[in-house]
């Protein structure tokens, strides 16, 4: 297989003109192009502070600098974990493993770039955030719990008959964008809600979220194709963890190398340790100093960091959890399972 | 009815006309703007019109995002090429309700020469199967034009199946107001009920008159509407007539001679005949050469009525 690609963008293919008579975007401006990078090495460039810190209840974003951030997000992220795990083992069903994957850049997104409110979730200004990958809710369920976009417990509402949150993240939920659960549609969503802001001059930006194995769909490329062609602003994370519903990705539908994939259709391409903050802050500072279609490749561990679903062809992409798996997985996030009181359905 | 117009002329035209009132509706194609009548929108308004190329998973998930942005779309395509893009309509139009109207054209046996790959006779099988899309054959190109205010204003999605040959005007333009699930009596009648859309409405009205000659009353109605279907109407007319026809340019299967004989067979059990395509794929020839082969004529649904009156 090919080993991992570094990200180098393309900045030809970046400022290829476009088909549309009104170029949606705002024009890619080469000189904001993000820094080559070496072969084969993640990105782990000097961080600076964010210039887009937005702040949301639950977590303080306004003080303190960027370590220290980073430190709180870091104990965040294993509380979210072992939200995921309650969540998972509460309903009896569920897709823990692309969950653990997602942890670290969905919180990044949450406190350091979304600009929503769980006050106004419709705000027609608020920065839209498309969960593509939404089999994979229970980490975007308890991020949204915690930033009281839902009222509800998610371990009594996750998947129950008449309860607030569908196994796949879906409108209905305060603060989702997107019907997900049939996989390679939220790129072009993503794209029309882009193109949205540019018939409406709103500033907002537009992130979607991909599972790796979900790029085989060829939606993804049209859409892929579109956003290249058109110059559109949006920014696309894949979570690169490398397994899907039945087996590795590599031993299923091979997709790298994605990076080149993708500035051959016209994008800049960042690629990072998808579980280091660091990292995805400094790439962060790059992707929020240029514009049109940027990626961002996480590279993750799906079921990350438990060792039993880790260990799985799939990562334990989806599944009940057993009690002893759910007691092991609360030791291994480093709680005690006798604290915890979770009742199953 | 001697003049002679598609009702994808009329919604190219409905486009023009209701850009003169309202700027925010967005038009969109899959390299068939030159067919679907999209283009003369693009002609005239291009800051207003996407191409998305020929992909119509992304055409179909695209025009969604823009729509909840707070635009409506009218997203255009071959109506069978449409069916490439079925899952996208239902996960991300039918479901979270966006204000899309998924516009088929080029639908039915009569889109002619180019044979059974363009002839799609399963796309309001297939459309009327998804909960709050509403499926739409409008009978002549006046209604087409009029539907796209109607389509625009209303949030709800929609399927708009329209057709490439050009058939007769049956109704008049300065006065003609569609009602989306409502019926149309276009001729009131004692003896049997002809129910048809698209197309299919003119070729009943002259089954109407060939009954007439031989005494036979027919109640004829514009069912543009499949879904949601004027239920009311259908059982009014059953108890009126006794006996029920329905006529279209699709397979008699799931389309609206299934929807009318459901409504019957479960509120006013009634003697119908479907008459449709009878679940077979098409073939190349002339439009209207093809309404002889299939038997979709006057004369020969005249003969069907009276099979059902005998």
């Amino acid at each position: 297989m090919n080993a991992p690609r570094s990200a180098v963008p393309n900045r030809e293919n970046s400022t290829s003109s476009r088909g549309c008579e009104k170029p949606f975007g705002n024009g890619h401006d080469p000189s904001l192009s993000p820094v080559s990078m070496p072969n084969g090495k993640l990105f782990t460039a000097e961080m600076g502070n964010s210039q887009r810190v937005k702040s949301l209840p639950g977590i303080s974003t306004s003080d303190g600098d960027l370590d220290e951030r980073i430190e709180q997000y870091r104990q965040t992220a294993t509380e979210v974990r072992r939200d995921i795990v309650e969540m998972v083992y509460a309903a009896q069903s569920g897709h823990p493993g692309g969950s653990l994957s997602a942890v670290e850049y969905l919180l990044w997104l949450y406190n350091e770039e979304l600009n929503v409110d769980p006050e106004n979730p419709d705000d027609p200004d608020r920065d839209r955030l498309v969960y593509s990958k939404g089999h994979a809710c229970p980490v975007l369920y308890a991020l949204l719990d915690r930033y009281d976009f839902v009222d509800v417990d998610p371990n009594e509402e996750f998947r129950r008959l008449g309860g607030a949150l569908p196994g796949h993240s879906s409108p209905k939920v305060p603060g989702v964008e997107f019907p997900s659960g049939s996989l390679g549609q939220g790129l072009s969503y993503a794209n029309g809600q882009s193109m949205g802001a540019d018939f409406d001059d709103r500033d907002y930006d537009v992130y979607a979220i991909l599972g790796d194995g979900e790029t085989q769909e060829g939606n993804i490329w049209e859409a892929a194709m579109s956003a290249g062609e058109k110059g559109l602003d949006v920014v696309a994370i894949v979570d690169r963890n490398k397994k899907q519903n039945d087996l590795p990705v590599a031993e299923t539908m091979e997709i790298d190398p994605l990076d080149e994939k993708f500035e051959a259709f016209g994008w800049d391409v960042w690629e990072v340790d998808g579980h280091d903050f660091e990292s995805i802050a400094a790439a962060f500072e790059e992707i929020n100093e240029t514009d049109g279609p940027r990626l961002l490749i996480a590279n993750t561990v799906k079921g990350h960091p438990i060792d039993f679903m880790e260990a799985q062809p799939n990562g334990y992409h989806a599944g009940a959890l057993t009690d002893d798996e759910f007691e092991t997985a609360l030791e291994e996030l480093g709680f005690d399972p006798a604290t915890v009181e979770v009742t199953t359905k | 009815m001697s003049e002679k117009i598609s009702t994808r002329n009329g919604f190219g035209n409905g486009l023009l006309r209701e850009a003169e009132e309202r700027e925010d509706f967005i038009v969109m194609d899959a390299d068939l703007a030159k067919s679907t009548r999209g283009g003369w929108f693009r002609d005239e308004y291009p800051e207003r019109w996407i191409n998305t190329g020929i992909s119509e998973q992304d055409l179909f998930a695209t025009a969604a995002g823009i729509a909840e942005t707070g635009r409506p779309v009218f997203a255009n395509t071959f109506a069978i090429f449409s069916e490439r893009g079925f899952e996208q309509v239902r996960q991300q139009i039918a479901r979270p309700k966006r204000n899309v109207t998924v516009v088929g054209s080029h639908a039915g046996v009569i889109t002619g020469e180019d044979g059974p790959s363009a002839q799609t006779i399963e796309d309001i099988s297939a459309y009327r199967g998804l909960p709050n899309l509403r499926v739409i054959s409008p009978a002549d190109a006046v209604e087409a034009n009029a539907l796209v205010t109607a389509l625009a204003d209303d949030d709800d999605p929609a399927y708009l199946r329209l057709i490439r040959e050009s058939v007769p005007v049956i109704h008049d333009e300065d006065e003609y107001e569609p009602e989306i699930g409502k019926g149309e009596i276009l001729r009131e009648g004692e003896d049997v009920t002809l129910i048809a859309h698209g197309a299919m409405v003119h070729v009943v009205q002259e089954a109407a008159e060939v009954l007439a000659d031989d005494g036979i009353d027919a109640r004829v109605i514009n069912m543009s509407t499949i879904k949601p279907l004027d239920e009311e109407l259908v059982v009014e007319s059953a108890e009126k007539t006794g006996a029920i026809l329905t006529a279209e340019d699709h397979n008699i299967y799931g389309g609206l001679g299934s929807a009318v004989a459901e409504v019957l067979s479960e509120q006013h059990p009634t003697p119908m005949k479907r008459i449709g395509v009878e679940d077979e794929f098409g073939t190349s020839g002339n439009g209207l050469d093809l309404y002889e082969y299939y038997g979709f004529t006057g004369e020969e649904i005249a003969e069907a009525a009276k099979g059902l009156i005998a």
